[in-house]
């Protein structure tokens, strides 16, 4: 997956997670939480949607990286080279 | 067969516990003893019409996106949009009580305005009432305060107003009589009269509709005339279930909105019979030809009481229509109005005695307590019998018979068990035992115990966030 394939494919999942929020103008370098009202189960489910995805499992303790969109695209990218992205909406 | 999770009950818990797990593509039945779902909220049809049980209002109304708002937290759980449910805001409702009416919207501050108006020493006490509220927080860890009446007394002064405050939210939700925890108070305060009232466009049939819809989309199943026999428990561990059939199934998890008395029941275990609610309801429905508001009736619900001291107990006799509530679908704001108007009365009952009734008995006391009811709101309506085209007559047997709740306890048992614990690993209740009440708490319920008892495991965290 290319950076611009990292991004669609976690948009992707925060749309499906959070589906009445505006995820098209996130801007990347906010925290998520701020923008969209993330709360810790939300944030689970994120993570449990990469799982179930792509078969990324991320460690508690790498849940910071994962703290704006942008921090998503650098910790992802790396993991999910050579993997096809899958989009259940349409973001 | 083999499940990862199954649920007892298709009520809106069952039904929300089941949506969540299946979401993170865990196999989950949900076994419905009746052959309809919904359990206490639930629809049937009659003469052609569509009628539903339980719903008179969706409270915890909040407006899309409302930041930390119940309805936004359940709708992004369960991965609904706002726009899916319809759901449409009354325009105003009332509590009617001898000599005073206090009128109530979703803003908050008419009814702070008509309090002051009816009542102008108590302005400050009920904004006092009102903070404590909203700074409230559910705690498992500390029993709440019994009552809510001593809560409403250190607050106000005058005590008809905290006859008027306290009616609307026991006929809501208390399975206490005459009382509630503070607890219960705040959740059910905050959703009536903070959040709000709205109701799905289409009736509760919709919003249960989208539910099982999305369920089956996710591969989970729906067994309706499924009832269970037993909970099976090994060495103080819950390992499936047997249905009344013989057919038996395993999970590691069953959770089960039952009831706390039943549940335990059903595992073997045996719990007092006064922890078995106490309240029940029968409720009248009018069909009429024209709309409720054409009478002049523009409140969506009414609480009404015709004494000063509201009555929430059982009744000796049949029913006691001295206190309840009145409920106009049609005032809600829809996109596409109902076809008839529609007129409810729901007023407290007493289950054994008309358990005892025989089939002519039981459909004379029907009219009767529909008479009764009738009667006793005639101050607070304008005359609408004349225009009535058609009625039906609900009673405990029939809640009893959807919700499966002995004693036809409409809220359930008066014991909640907020960790949804049952002292039998991998059985927890949701539902109206668990101690969430109301449509979006029930569903709440449902999700949060399936976060907390299997979700937060899956993800190999040890502590789960409450709700």
């Amino acid at each position: 997956m290319t950076e611009e394939d990292v991004t669609l494919a976690v948009k992707d999942i925060i749309q499906t997670v959070a589906p009445d929020e505006d995820v098209a103008s996130l801007d990347p370098s906010k925290r998520l939480r701020e923008q969209i009202d993330l709360d810790s189960m939300d944030f689970l489910d994120i993570v449990m949607e990469l799982r179930k995805l792509y078969g990324v499992q991320v460690p508690e303790e790498d849940y910071k990286e994962l703290a704006t969109l942008a921090g998503c695209v650098r910790y992802l990218h790396p993991k999910l080279a050579g993997k096809t992205l899958h989009c259940a909406t349409s973001v | 067969m083999k499940y990862d999770a199954i649920v007892i009950g298709a009520g809106m818990s069952g039904l929300a516990a089941a949506l969540r797990l299946s979401q993170h593509d865990q196999r989950v039945v949900v076994l419905e003893k009746h052959e309809l779902w919904g359990g206490l909220n639930s629809f049937y049809t009659l003469g052609g019409r569509p009628f539903d049980v339980g719903l008179h209002a969706l409270t915890n109304y909040a407006p899309p996106g409302k930041k930390g708002a119940p309805l936004t937290r359940l709708l992004r759980w369960l991965r609904i949009k706002h726009e899916e449910l319809r759901l449409g805001e009354h325009a105003l409702s009332e509590i009617l009580f001898p000599g005073a009416r206090l009128e109530f919207t979703n803003d908050f501050a008419r009814l702070e305005s008509e309090v002051e108006r009816l009542f102008p020493s108590e302005r400050a006490g009920f904004a006092a009432l009102a903070e404590w509220v909203r700074a409230f927080e559910v705690r498992e860890d500390a029993p709440p305060a019994p009552s809510a009446r001593a809560l409403l007394a250190e607050h106000l002064r005058e005590p008809l107003l905290c006859e008027m405050i306290l009616l609307p939210v026991l006929m809501y939700g208390s399975a206490r009589e005459d009382d509630v925890d503070v607890q219960t108070f705040a959740i059910l305060f905050r959703a009536l009269f903070l959040d709000g009232l709205s109701r799905p466009e289409g009736g509760i049939r919709s919003l249960l509709n989208l539910l099982v819809k999305r369920l089956k989309q996710n591969g989970a199943e729906l067994r309706t005339r499924a009832g269970v026999k037993r909970v099976l428990v090994r060495a103080g561990r819950a390992h499936g279930v047997e249905l009344e059939s013989g057919e038996v199934l395993e999970a590691p998890v069953v959770f089960s909105s039952a009831g706390w008395v039943e549940t335990m029941a059903l595992a073997g275990e045996h719990v007092p019979r006064a922890e078995v609610g106490r309240l029940s309801f029968v409720e009248s429905i009018w069909v009429l030809d024209c709309a409720p508001a054409e009478l002049g009736h523009r409140a969506a619900t009414g609480f009404y009481s015709t004494v000063p001291h509201a009555r929430y107990r059982r009744p000796d006799g049949l029913v006691d229509a001295h206190s309840g509530v009145i409920s106009s679908p049609n005032n809600f704001r829809a996109e596409k109005p109902l076809k008839e108007g529609i007129l409810r009365i729901s007023v407290l009952a007493n289950h054994a005695r008309w358990k005892a009734l025989d089939g002519a008995q039981y459909a004379e006391a029907k009219q009767r307590a529909s008479e009764e009811a009738a009667a006793a709101v005639r101050t607070y309506l304008p005359e609408w019998r004349g225009h009535a085209v058609f009625q039906d007559i609900y009673t405990p047997a029939t809640i009893e018979r959807f919700t499966s709740h002995a004693g036809g306890a409409v809220y359930g048992s008066p014991k909640k068990h907020l960790d949804g614990g049952t002292g039998i690993a991998g059985l927890y209740l949701i539902g109206s035992d668990q101690g969430y009440l109301g449509i979006v708490g029930a569903m709440i319920s449902g999700v949060a115990m399936a976060n907390r008892h299997v979700l937060m495991k899956l993800a190999g965290r040890a502590e789960a966030p409450v709700s």
